[in-house]
């Protein structure tokens, strides 16, 4: 992987961008990793200046709703279930209290690397009710999935899913009409492309006349990305193109799309701070409901407004930067988070925070 | 979330009582487990691309993308004299 983070090929990349634009061009990555790695390795800094960068919502973590927190809260405390979950979620804020301070108060909660792990355990607790809280883009749904798969196999009955699944192109297409929208270009998630393949893009190419280049994470991946698409803004064009072929064909992963589609089904989903996108997630199916932790456990928390102190919906969706809120580094710090984006280390408000270096040269 | 490390196939075999094929996968000095699930051609000695313990692509060994773009951009003489 060392060259995708050679400073010469990286040198090279950027003295092209610096030699072909000419006006300032607006573009967003939608995916979180790609802001995390473009603030990290100081990339925003490097740029020419006439390449603004905005950061997307593609960080699961940053959209689920304070109501689906609320909800996995409830089933650790009130059902005390043994609630497992990614590391990233556990000090995102409910209205109360996060799953970090649910295990304070005594709660069973686990931060597992892989959902599979989850059926292990819910196989070593028979006596106990096992719940993954299942968040994730198009990346993460099909080993979310296979859990649900494998204790269908091993007749595991003991365990279930709290979904929190969000698709990329319903939330490109939200950002896109936005009556604020600015955006004229998009770095795709190189990862979802992976799963899903590129050609669900094609039509938001067409409707909104935008370049959208499915790009990878690295350094190199990344200004070469951003260099295919500035070429196309240059010319006044507007093409799909795949800079990551190295993972990325254009029909995908099949094998995990069929997993999918054998767990879940598309729905509407609730994005925190950006309100309900119609079809743009993913709930387990109707006839496998006995693996969805919302029936079996019969959940019905009531929903409570966001707090309306952060701005992570205008964040979310590009229309504000993270240091352009009047609570960044003050109420809202990652130990102390008002909002999602502060928590996970995709948020683009953390990546601002962790490397403040860089957000002090791009302000 | 999205975060995929790609690590190379160490040795295969079957779990979950001979159901699942699990690849031992080498990350530069660490070794994970990951489900081949979703890619019933990976043999050992590939590289796969990691996510939360289920590998969800090969790596195809083209890193000459990046160098062909640079050979578009006419820049991949320069590079080559330093490499």
């Amino acid at each position: 992987m060392s060259e995708y983070r050679d400073p010469e090929m990286v040198e090279k990349y950027l003295s092209e961008l610096h030699k072909i634009v000419t006006r300032t061009w607006t573009i967003m990555e939608v995916c979180g990793g790609q802001t995390h790695s473009l603030v990290k390795n100081g990339l925003l800094n490097l740029m020419p200046k006439e390449i603004n960068m905005v950061h997307g919502p593609g960080c699961p973590v940053c959209v689920t709703p304070v109501n689906l927190i609320d909800k996995a809260v409830w089933l650790a405390i009130e059902k005390g279930v043994i609630m497992c979950s990614y590391g990233d979620m556990l000090r995102v804020p409910g209205s109360k209290q996060s799953l970090l301070e649910a295990k304070a108060a005594g709660a069973d909660v686990r931060i597992l690397y892989s959902p599979l792990e989850a059926v292990k355990i819910a196989q070593d607790n028979p006596n106990r009710e096992v719940v993954f809280f299942a968040v994730g883009f198009e990346t993460t749904a099909p080993a979310n999935a296979l859990s649900v798969v494998h204790a269908h196999r091993m007749g595991v009955k003991n365990y279930s899913i709290l979904a929190s699944h969000v698709l990329v192109p319903p939330a490109m297409e939200a950002v896109m009409n936005d009556e604020n929208a600015v955006i004229q270009a998009f770095l795709a998630a190189g990862h979802v492309c992976t799963i899903m393949g590129i050609t669900e893009y094609y039509p938001l190419v067409e409707k909104y006349r935008v370049p959208i280049v499915v790009t990878g994470f690295e350094p190199v991946d990344l200004l070469q990305g951003i260099l295919m698409v500035v070429k196309q803004l240059e010319k006044g064009e507007y093409r799909l193109e795949n800079q990551y072929s190295r993972v990325v064909s254009s029909e995908g992963n099949l094998e995990a799309q069929k997993v999918i589609n054998q767990v879940f089904e598309i729905e509407d989903r609730e994005w925190r701070g950006i309100g309900s996108i119609p079809l743009s997630g993913y709930e387990v199916r109707k006839e496998l409901e006995h693996y969805n932790a919302n029936i079996k456990f019969d959940v019905n928390i009531e929903k409570v407004p966001e707090n309306a102190e952060c701005i992570a919906g205008l964040v979310l969706k590009g229309l504000k930067k993270p240091h352009e809120c009047p609570q960044f580094g003050k109420k809202c710090t990652p130990q102390m988070p008002l909002g999602a984006p502060m928590v996970s280390s995709e948020g683009a408000c953390a990546a601002y925070y962790h490397f403040s270096m860089a957000m002090e040269e791009v302000t | 979330m999205c975060l995929a490390i790609s690590g190379k196939i160490k040795n295969i075999e079957m779990q979950y009582g001979g159901l699942v094929r699990m690849a031992k996968v080498q990350f530069g000095g660490i070794v994970k487990e990951a489900s081949l699930e979703m890619l019933p051609s990976a043999k050992e000695g590939d590289y796969v691309l990691v996510h939360v313990g289920v590998a969800i692509s090969l790596v195809n060994d083209d890193e000459a993308k990046s160098f062909q773009y640079l050979a578009e951009i006419g820049e991949l003489d320069d590079l080559i004299e330093h490499t």
